[in-house]
């Protein structure tokens, strides 16, 4: 039916468009690193988010007057050195000379002082990483003094991932306070970045990929030998892990835990695995009169310390551990993992025992209603279904165990976007929900500060900010102010592990686990998978 | 005509108008423009500047018509989760989705016509039979399904083609396009195959019922009659009257090829407009399902709207009648 | 969805004015049907599958809603043939520890009510309006269909996507099963009852004018006796035929909001949940937790549509 003519046009056409293909090819003989991770990218805001995986992007992108080395040591970032003067009221840093951010801009002590307004301004989600209002003074243009109330020996612990902006560049662009995460004003700074790091960002398309381009003018040692790094949100596991297998992507995170036999017997990926810094952990709220989605009215159950018990004691944690997780956690009996502050391990989990937490329950005045299988009560709980390992399936087990001991639980598994913005400051609209969480510092004390001290009763940031239950103990308000002057190593520790028993017993909350990490790489990729599970590219080398 | 056309424009324009307001509603009262731009500290005197700053205290008409003007100028606000412009974001999504439909319709069309004119002419062969099966399958199983499937085959099993994504994709500064790399053409097969089958199962089911019947009229058995040979007969006579009917239906399924990437778009996490509405409903980005809705109406009523006049044109009788398929 | 397209559905085709019952009484009828063997074996299929899910609780080993009797512990079980598998669960269990018969069979179940009040609302709100239509004419019947119009441009999914949506903003994004399960049936309902208006409206558009309905008239009765009592019998056969296909397109739509994370959730699932869960587990080896629900589902719609299209055909008499 087709003539001979229209045929020839046809195929004119297509060599025409293979014409254009060629020509395009040359340009992408560089080497590009793949990234899929399994959400999105939802912000470029260095102060937009206090997470682990944005940081670490940014940290590609943003750098800090510290940085954390391969092993999650302290080394110089922006700064080259600093000393503590003044009995530990006056630290001095020496700002690193000839740094210039991406659009040529001078790094200088100016944009210091403006970085440490910024993270502490209204909506800024990284306030912890000046706890103790210091003061910034410029010295001179490469010497900024920090001024405390009292001393701090661990003040400079956060700041590998407290990144320093430009303030010219951010002033320009009107971007002088971090957008709120429930605002409609766009924000410049989340879709726009400005940092001095080793590489820049040259396109953000949210939720489809972003991508980072090699920073030629980098101040530090180069050990990558990447062009261009394209980060791809892929959210369906099984996707990803077709996408590695077929060589469509060089790393995945996490790697779906059922899928890491497959991937390790494949021809060109495998799965690296170590331990994970981060504790996983649920927790309640015990601050609100009446829960916020609860079948219980007039009172909140979670006051009660027999209740927040008898939750803690129906979790199998060996089940999850072996089931759900595949052996890839350690179960944990506090806040923090044992590689940061080894004498947790004192610390004993409070047994799974369900004969116990029935008990506790029946004591407490919420029987079974209807009988031995009836329900004492119903509440929500708040899970995200794309952050942490098998986050989902943990809180369906959750969901499961904590029927045995008749309590309904209505699970409200959602993408982290909409979770982070529903359970986080300041509107903490979560009776029960599931986190997890990494010091900072890598200091037994950020704990202390962010998930362990009383928040603010209105919810605006400061100490407590990540204490979404609102847990509240007097005493471990003050210890968290005692640790923070302390200087004696060992008083130090004693009062650290004081405020971690008095949790345990307060039971404040349920830990679970230290996930294990799971990155999916092709074989022909090397790189450092650090355990605070940041996804750096500039210790990637592809062949 | 004039007057046919006439009053399917102005059809059309009321659709567009019920629709807006639904949007409008969405927009204005199931998601609280201020609700997202306050805190639990705004005080009560900043919210009603804010209120005031929006408009929203004036007449609901006034702000119905501001939302209009806006729309047409492609202003739908700021998504909530993304704090970007929506305008912005669906641009940026929509070369995908239309590239994405536009081949699977394509697909649809040069698959389907000639199984189902096979199916037609020869009902009892063993192939049409078999055509008669697969388009059953074809429809039975959900479009999630058959994507699984062919990752699972194409893309883990074989390692033939790209399981996600959308690849090798040439920036034009209006339009980014996968159709000018191979790599981009590669990524596009699976997802299209996925999307299309179920047109192309529907199109075929429709060329061959459509051809039983032609093959059975008056005209058809007299141009045989008149001894024309069975090739022309067939093409010449009976095909292109079944082609009016099977242009307007996929004309019309266009509509529904955009509806249905969303669940394509999903499985193969292609990123378009579709997988942006889902993650929205899903985080209640209210400014973007109601720029969606409003964007994803006005292609279908424009669809429809020129298949009719197309379909007016064609056939006359339909313009005296007024009435359109 | 794509019904209107179908041929032969017969709009506008009205059938001679016989009642439904004496139709399948049709020797015509019952003859083809004993005729198809594939029929036949789509009759069994459906019926089977059906009875299955009506007496689930009795079928089935265990009780996968009943989160207090799961066991993690039993988790990631392959089916009974396989060395690790037990009889305890014939098809093995999920991730979860839950039984994957039990679990297609629940499963079933809510996909099917789902999809039957879904169609049975779409039912009536088409035909209430086709009767009113075709039988008014005039205004009424052009808002009618111009609604229809507006309604058609908007496939089933985008319509319960949005609803789904809508409720989310205002009920908050905590959803009970009971909220989500009335939203898929009411989207359901919503985006499938326009082609049961314009059938019964065509046909009715034709009995209007017949003897009888304009004796009715005469002998004085009431509109709405003489459109539900007289011309609704008289114009239900072709509806019956896309009660059938809906059924099917109901089901399919279902899974679909399952699978994409707006449906029924992962505590109480319905098939689509099922395959959305076992689909993580694809690459895994776990195939038997997506493979089983996946075949279910496309064995109950392909039996559904199989029944479907023999029944247009046969009520078709110009393709038979």
């Amino acid at each position: 039916m087709i003539s001979k003519r229209r045929l020839f046009a046809f195929a004119a056409g297509v060599a025409l468009v293979a014409g254009a293909c060629l020509g395009a090819a040359p340009a992408s003989a560089q080497q590009t690193l793949r990234w899929a991770f399994q959400g999105n990218l939802n912000t470029l805001d260095p102060y937009g988010i206090n997470e682990t995986t944005t940081l670490g992007l940014q940290g590609n992108v943003y750098e800090g007057l510290t940085k954390r080395d391969k092993e999650l040591k302290i080394i110089p970032g922006l700064a080259e050195r600093w000393e503590v003067l003044d009995n530990g009221l006056r630290w001095r840093f020496y700002l690193r000379k000839g740094v210039k951010f991406h659009n040529g801009n001078d790094f200088n002590a100016d944009d210091v002082v403006f970085s440490a307004q910024r993270v502490v301004a209204n909506n800024s989600q990284l306030t912890s990483r000046l706890s103790g209002d210091p003061e910034f003074v410029k010295v001179d243009d490469f010497t900024v003094d920090v001024k405390l109330k009292s001393p701090n020996p661990i003040l400079h612990y956060a700041w590998d991932t407290w990144y320093i902006m430009d303030k010219e560049w951010t002033e320009a662009n009107n971007a002088q306070i971090p957008p709120a995460p429930q605002a409609t004003t766009p924000g410049f700074a989340t879709i726009n970045t400005n940092g001095t790091g080793p590489f820049r960002v040259t396109e953000h398309q949210l939720g489809v990929r972003t991508v980072f381009e090699k920073n030629p003018n980098w101040w530090g040692k180069v050990e990558h030998n990447l062009d261009r790094v394209i980060f791809t949100p892929i959210t369906s596991a099984p996707t990803r892990v077709a996408a590695l297998l077929s060589g469509e992507v060089d790393v995945i995170d996490p790697v779906p835990l059922q899928d890491v036999p497959r991937i390790n017997a494949s021809a060109n990926a495998r799965v690296l695995e170590g331990p994970e810094v981060r504790t996983i952990y649920l927790s309640f709220d015990q601050m609100r009169p009446e829960l916020t989605a609860s079948s219980v009215k007039g009172k909140n159950p979670f006051k009660d310390v027999r209740v927040r018990k008898a939750f803690y004691q129906a979790v199998d944690i060996e089940a999850i551990r072996r089931q759900v997780m595949r052996g890839a956690a350690v179960p944990a009996a506090s806040l923090i993992s044992p590689l940061f502050f080894p004498q947790i391990s004192e610390i004993k989990r409070h047994p799974f025992d369900l004969a116990a937490a029935n008990k506790l329950l029946d004591d407490a005045g919420y029987p079974r209603v209807g009988g031995a299988d009836g329900v004492r009560f119903e509440v929500d709980l708040d899970c995200p279904n794309d952050r942490y390992v098998n986050d989902g399936p943990i809180c369906q087990a959750v969901t499961a165990m904590l029927a045995r001991v008749g309590i309904k639980i209505n699970l409200q598994a959602v993408p982290r976007a909409a979770f982070f913005a529903k359970i986080n400051s300041p509107i903490y609209n979560t009776p029960f929900y599931l986190l997890g969480w990494t010091p900072g510092t890598g200091d037994a004390h950020n704990v202390l500060i962010d998930l362990m001290h009383t928040r603010k009763p209105d919810g605006s940031g400061g100490r407590g900010q990540f204490n979404n239950g609102g847990y509240s103990n007097a005493r471990v308000d003050a210890l968290t102010d005692l640790v923070l002057v302390e200087g004696d190593i060992a008083k130090r520790d004693a009062m650290i592990l004081e405020a971690f028993k008095l949790l345990h017993e307060d039971v404040g909350y349920i830990p679970l686990h230290q996930q294990a990490l799971a990155w999916g790489t092709g074989k022909n990729v090397e790189l450092v998978q650090r355990a605070d599970n940041q996804p750096l590219f500039y210790w990637v080398t592809k062949k | 005509m004039l007057a046919f056309i006439l009053r399917r424009i102005g059809q059309a324009i009321l659709v567009l108008l019920t629709v807006a307001l639904i949007s409008f509603s969405l927009f204005r009262f199931v998601g609280d423009p201020t609700q997202q731009m306050t805190s639990q500290d705004t005080t009560l005197e900043e919210r009603l500047q804010i209120r005031k700053n929006l408009g929203l205290d004036d007449p609901v008409v006034v702000q119905f018509a501001r939302f209009i003007g806006n729309a047409a100028r492609f202003d739908f606000g700021v998504s909530y989760q993304n704090r970007q412009p929506v305008a912005k974001l669906i641009g940026d999504r929509f070369p995908a989705t239309m590239e994405l439909a536009f081949a699977s319709a394509m697909f649809a069309l040069l698959v389907g016509i000639p199984m189902g004119v096979y199916a037609g002419l020869k009902p009892n062969s063993w192939l049409a039979r078999l055509f008669q099966t697969v388009s059953l399958v074809g429809i039975s199983l959900p479009t999630f399904l058959i994507g699984i499937l062919l990752i699972f085959i194409f893309s883990v099993s074989f390692g033939l083609l790209p399981s996600f994504g959308r690849q090798g994709v040439i920036n034009l500064g209006f339009w980014s396009t996968g159709f000018l790399t191979w790599e981009g053409i590669r990524s596009l097969i699976l997802p299209s195959i996925t999307l299309g089958l179920f047109q192309m199962t529907l199109i075929m089911r429709l060329v061959r019922s459509e051809m039983m019947e032609v093959l059975r009229t008056d005209y058809v058995k007299f141009a045989k009659a008149r001894g024309l040979t069975p090739r022309a007969v067939n093409y010449r006579h009976a095909l292109k009257n079944t082609l009016i009917p099977v242009i307007t239906i996929t004309g019309l399924q266009l509509g529904s090829i955009i509806a249905f990437a969303i669940i394509t778009e999903t499985v193969f996490q292609w990123p378009g407009m579709g997988l942006m509405f889902l993650q929205a409903v899903q985080t209640v980005d209210i400014p973007i399902m109601s720029a969606y809705l409003l964007l994803v109406a006005t292609l279908f009523v424009l669809i429809n709207l020129i298949v009719d006049l197309l379909y007016a044109l064609v056939d006359p009788r339909i313009r005296l009648s007024g009435k359109a398929a | 969805m794509t019904l209107s397209s179908s041929p032969g559905t017969a709009a506008g085709k009205p059938e001679p004015s016989r009642s439904m019952l004496a139709r399948l009484r049709d020797s015509d009828i019952w003859h083809s049907f004993t005729r198809s063997w594939i029929t036949m074996i789509a009759a069994l299929v459906t019926f089977i599958l059906i009875v299955s899910a009506i007496f689930a609780h009795q079928i089935a080993p265990n009780d996968p809603f009943n989160l207090a009797s799961l066991s993690l512990l039993d988790g990631g079980k392959p089916p009974f043939w396989s060395p690790d598998g037990a009889w305890r669960f014939p098809l093995g269990t999920d991730q979860q520890g839950r039984c994957v018969l039990s679990s297609i069979l629940f499963g079933m179940r809510i996909s099917l009510i789902v999809g039957f009040l879904g169609v049975v609302l779409a039912a009536v709100i088409g035909i209430t309006l086709g009767l009113v239509s075709g039988y008014l004419g005039g205004t009424v019947d052009s808002v009618i269909m111009r609604i229809a119009d507006v309604q058609l441009t908007f496939p089933a999914i985008l319509i319960a996507l949005l609803i789904d949506g809508t409720m989310r903003a205002l009920v908050g994004t905590a959803r009970s099963e009971v909220l989500v399960f009335w939203v898929l049936v009411v989207s359901i309902g919503l985006s499938f009852w326009v082609q049961y208006a314009r059938t019964v409206r065509g046909s009715t558009m034709v009995e209007r004018n017949k003897e009888y309905v304009q004796a009715a008239r005469l002998i004085g009765l009431g509109r709405i006796t003489i459109l539900f009592r007289h011309v609704l019998p008289n114009v239900i056969g072709p509806v019956l035929v896309i009660v059938t296909i809906n059924m099917a397109l109901a089901i399919i739509t279902e899974a679909t909001l399952s699978f994409l994370g707006v449906g029924l959730p992962p505590t109480e699932p319905s098939l689509g949940t099922l395959i959305r869960i076992g689909n993580e587990f694809l690459f895994s080896g776990e195939w038997w937790v997506v493979i089983f629900p996946g075949l279910t589902l496309a064995a109950l719609v392909l039996a559904i549509n199989l029944l479907g299209d023999w029944l247009r055909d046969a009520l078709n008499p110009k393709l038979r």
